[in-house]
């Protein structure tokens, strides 16, 4: 069941984050600023394109060597982040 | 069409303030390969973790260290500190080179002889002697290094009892700038304790006096304080040879020099601070050759320096077990060596790699070993590489006091491996089982039966 | 003897011109208003927010570099970096912390083409607040007592040594004066923690702070040398304000420590006058201070001079700077675009 509810939920990144294609981020309603590594930036950008976890384990596990099991672990782990840096609109 | 690696997606928050702890975060090299012998292939043959020790490095040192006296001083001699590592490949290897043995329990004086240490080259130190080690020690004409009056006349007593002489050595503490001061070993420069043993052993005809020894400190990275040491030693020979006619056969300068390992709350990496062992060679024997003491009767130098010769040769490697973020959101990873087997990193910040390459991202991390004890922290703040769980890593300059000083707590200690010079494995200690510690044990017969 | 017809590249670090500041921005002062080099100013920066490296005017291009405290080898790769773009003629460190580092690697420095001056190792040692009791001892010199410690079970023997008030100071930088045991212990935990040990701590000294900043060229001579009083010091402990004086006793004794010494590079000499007229050495530091263009102002282009020595260049000494200059430290806010502090921060370079 749990499960289940994390793969319809989409995630919301924070409106108004201005993200550059080097990784760099800065958010404008606190004023810090992040990086990102390479497959953290392709995530966010997976994110905000409205994918969901199945869509987006399908796209990193084709393109990375990862499986699926691990690759959830790892998502779940950034998603965490994010949320604990305040860049996840939970109740968008 | 392959798969590009993939890496765990990090985000850092950048820090603005002034100053942190890091400025351009540095790559940490991984390190897949010692003596050209694949890591990873060692762990998947002899298990992780894994101790592995590198002849060659080990000779290597040696022989730089030797060199770096012999060019300097006409009579060196160097003897293995035991206590450092007295795995018997580790001693044995040191024998090979020539040198003799510098033991402290009579545990280890029995290891040497059992080396096959000609007992005459063995230097007995420290003030656990028991009576009976002196006994053993007296009939072998080893040298022993006398720590206090008390031993002094126990040991007259023991030639008396055995009628034969002993060869013996005082060893001497002293002010050499450094603190702390060791002065709870040996007799006492300044304050003449040390010549009024000398003298006391002078007028002994059932001792023959044949070296002066000092220790003046561990991990020690200022050669000055050698300098000094040196010419105390110097002088009190100088002054046996006036009022005696006594020419002493050795001058024994004993170690603590510094390895190049990094001493917690040091700003440099000991890389860049350690001095050479020509840095401590030039200071120790300037000040020998600089006495009075006379051109043809110069003593023996002897060295027992450990630390140094050994550190660089030991790796300890692993696998990852886990990561985790910390409450404040740092990451912690969890590795299967934990302070049971690297009881140094209690004072050093280990260099510790990973074995696999990784990108150049890296997380500030906390290094936690497998124990289930607050205090199992192998590295309290380091950036590192994205590692993931059944990854490698590799912590170098192990060599020195783990494997004499390592626990058997929680857990069992692993085999360790020597490299040979020819790039042959072999275990040099077996895996320590359940069967090893149990057999040790003795369970009272009413203790024999629990009923469930 | 000019090289004016040459641009040189010239590689300046302590570019944080904060309310603090270190030294970079002065200098780049100096050599920007040089009439005998041409400089391109490459700042070191170890920092996102250093303002030198948004000071386009003094800088011409920033690279961020790993912290000295990182060894040697991971701070030249950077270097060597850096030195591939950019082609550094001479590289002037600002930081005590990096002089260490730079020293020991003096020879590789020259063999990449890049030229420093500074102070031999056994000079940086010898000078060092640990053993500034013995550098008086050696060279005739009033020093404050001091002991240098390496844990702070240390500090409950130190009452036997001197009285409080004590001075309780940082290997590179920091110092607080500390009035009971419990004030140094909390001193000595706030500095160790940020560098390390051993921690040093001084018998206070009262009196008033004076300070010199000095050139010397190596074989015993100085090259150039200004006293100043700092008018008042704020709360951190640095200069807000100082005024050159003319004092015969402090240069004299600048003369006779860079003689002595044959002190190779920049050097700032902070000094005590008590009631008495003594003049005590509390710290050597082996670089040119923050206040530097002041000296500049009073005439002793200094900046100039040591880069000149580092070429080989003959330098003569300076005869003279004006008594009585001022100068008065202020901040400015500076606007800077986030895209330049993405830049630096994701690429360490701007």
């Amino acid at each position: 069941m749990k499960a289940q509810q994390l793969n319809e939920e989409i995630m919301k990144i924070k409106k108004n984050l201005a993200i550059s294609d080097t990784g760099f981020v800065f958010d404008p309603s606190t004023g810090d600023s992040y990086t990102l590594n390479p497959v953290g930036l392709e995530l966010i950008q997976l994110i905000k394109s409205g994918q969901d976890l199945p869509a987006i384990t399908t796209h990193i596990t084709g393109k990375y060597d990862v499986d699926a099991i691990a690759f959830e672990r790892y998502y779940l782990d950034f998603i965490a982040t994010l949320r604990q840096m305040h860049l996840i609109d939970d109740n968008a | 069409m392959t798969k590009l690696a993939f890496e765990r997606p990090i985000i850092q928050r950048i820090n603005a303030g002034l100053p942190s702890k890091y400025g351009l975060p540095r790559h940490i090299e991984p390190l897949s390969h010692i003596e050209g012998v694949s890591i990873r292939e060692l762990l998947s043959r002899y298990g992780s973790p894994l101790f592995i020790l590198s002849e060659s490095t080990i000779r290597r040192t040696y022989r730089d260290a030797h060199r770096a006296f012999s060019t300097r001083y006409p009579n060196v001699q160097f003897a293995w500190s035991y206590k450092t590592n007295y795995l018997n490949a580790v001693c044995r290897t040191f024998h090979q080179e020539g040198s003799w043995a510098e033991v402290v329990s009579g545990f280890e004086y029995d290891k040497a002889i059992a080396n096959g240490v000609p007992p005459e080259y063995i230097l007995f130190n420290g003030p656990d002697k028991t009576r009976d080690d002196l006994q053993k020690a007296i009939k072998n004409q080893s040298f022993i290094h006398i720590d206090h009056f008390d031993e002094l006349y126990e040991i007259i007593a023991l030639t008396k009892e055995l009628n034969q002489k002993a060869r013996v050595a005082i060893r001497v503490n002293m002010d050499t700038g450094i603190y702390p001061q060791w002065d709870r070993f040996g007799f006492n420069y300044e304050n003449g304790e040390a010549w009024d043993a000398l003298n006391r052993i002078m007028a002994s005809t059932q001792l023959e006096l044949v070296g002066l020894h000092t220790h003046i400190g561990t991990y020690m990275m200022s050669t000055e304080a050698y300098k000094t040491a040196a010419a105390k030693l110097a002088a009190l020979a100088v002054g046996l040879e006036r009022k005696h006619k006594h020419h002493i056969r050795y001058i024994d300068i004993g170690g603590g020099f510094a390895s190049r390992n990094t001493l917690r709350g040091a700003y440099y990496p000991g890389t860049d601070t350690a001095p050479s062992f020509d840095d401590f060679a030039e200071a120790i024997t300037s000040a020998l050759m600089s006495s009075e003491l006379k051109p043809e009767t110069l003593p023996m130098l002897i060295l027992e320096t450990g630390r140094a010769l050994i550190d660089d040769a030991g790796y300890l490697t692993g696998t990852v077990l886990a990561n985790k973020r910390l409450a404040d959101g740092r990451r912690a990873t969890i590795i299967d060596a934990g302070v049971n087997l690297l009881f140094t990193s209690f004072w050093y910040d280990h260099d510790i790699r990973p074995v696999e390459a990784t990108s150049e991202q890296t997380e500030d991390t906390t290094i936690y070993g497998p124990l289930c004890m607050n205090i199992d922290v192998i590295r309290g703040s380091i950036l590192f590489p994205l590692l993931k769980k059944g990854d490698h890593f590799v912590i170098k300059r192990v060599g020195a006091y783990n494997n004499t000083q390592w626990l058997q707590f929680i857990t069992l200690r692993p085999k360790v491996v020597m490299i040979d010079t020819q790039g042959q494995v072999h275990v040099v200690r077996k895996e320590e089982k359940l069967e090893t510690i149990n057999a040790q044990e003795v369970v009272p017969v009413h203790l024999d039966k629990i009923e469930w | 003897m000019t090289t004016l017809d040459k641009t040189l590249t010239i590689a300046v670090s302590g570019i944080n011109n904060i309310d603090s500041p270190g030294p970079g921005i002065p200098v780049i002062r100096g050599l920007r208003e040089s009439d005998k080099i041409r400089a391109r100013i490459i700042g070191i920066a170890y920092e996102n927010l250093e303002p030198g490296a948004y000071m386009h005017d003094h800088v011409d291009k920033a690279y961020k570099m790993p912290y000295p405290s990182d060894g040697v080898e991971s701070y030249l790769e950077r270097l060597r970096y850096i030195h591939s773009r950019e082609h550094i003629d001479v590289l002037i460190p600002n930081f005590d912390s990096e002089l260490f580092t730079l020293m020991k690697s003096e020879k590789i420095l020259t063999e990449m083409g890049i030229r420093t001056f500074l102070p031999t190792l056994a000079q940086f040692e010898e000078r060092h607040k640990a053993n500034l009791p013995d550098y008086g001892r050696k060279y005739g010199v009033l020093v404050a007592n001091s002991e240098t410690l390496t844990s702070i079970a240390d500090l409950n023997h130190i009452r036997e040594k001197m009285e409080f008030p004590i001075v309780v100071k940082g290997k590179f930088y920091d110092a607080y004066i500390a009035y009971d045991l419990e004030q140094a212990r909390i001193y000595f935990n706030r500095i160790s923690a940020k560098w390390g040990l051993p921690i040093v701590v001084q018998e206070f000294i009262r009196g008033t702070e004076v300070n010199v900043i000095a050139l010397g060229d190596g074989r015993g001579n100085t090259i150039g040398a200004v006293p100043m009083r700092k008018q008042y010091i704020t709360d951190k402990g640095k200069a807000w304000g100082g005024i050159t004086l003319a004092d015969d006793t402090m240069m004299e004794l600048t003369q006779k420590i860079m003689h002595a010494t044959k002190w190779r590079g920049g050097m700032e000499l902070e000094l005590i006058r008590t009631k008495k007229d003594e003049l005590y050495l509390i710290e050597i530091n082996p670089r040119l201070p923050a206040w530097v263009y002041l000296a500049v102002a009073a005439g002793q282009n200094l900046p100039e001079a040591l880069v000149r020595l580092a070429l080989g260049e003959a330098v003569q000494p300076f005869a003279r700077y004006d008594v009585g200059k001022m100068f008065i430290r202020y901040s400015y806010d500076m606007i800077c675009e986030l895209r330049e502090f993405e830049q630096l921060s994701t690429h360490g370079e701007l």
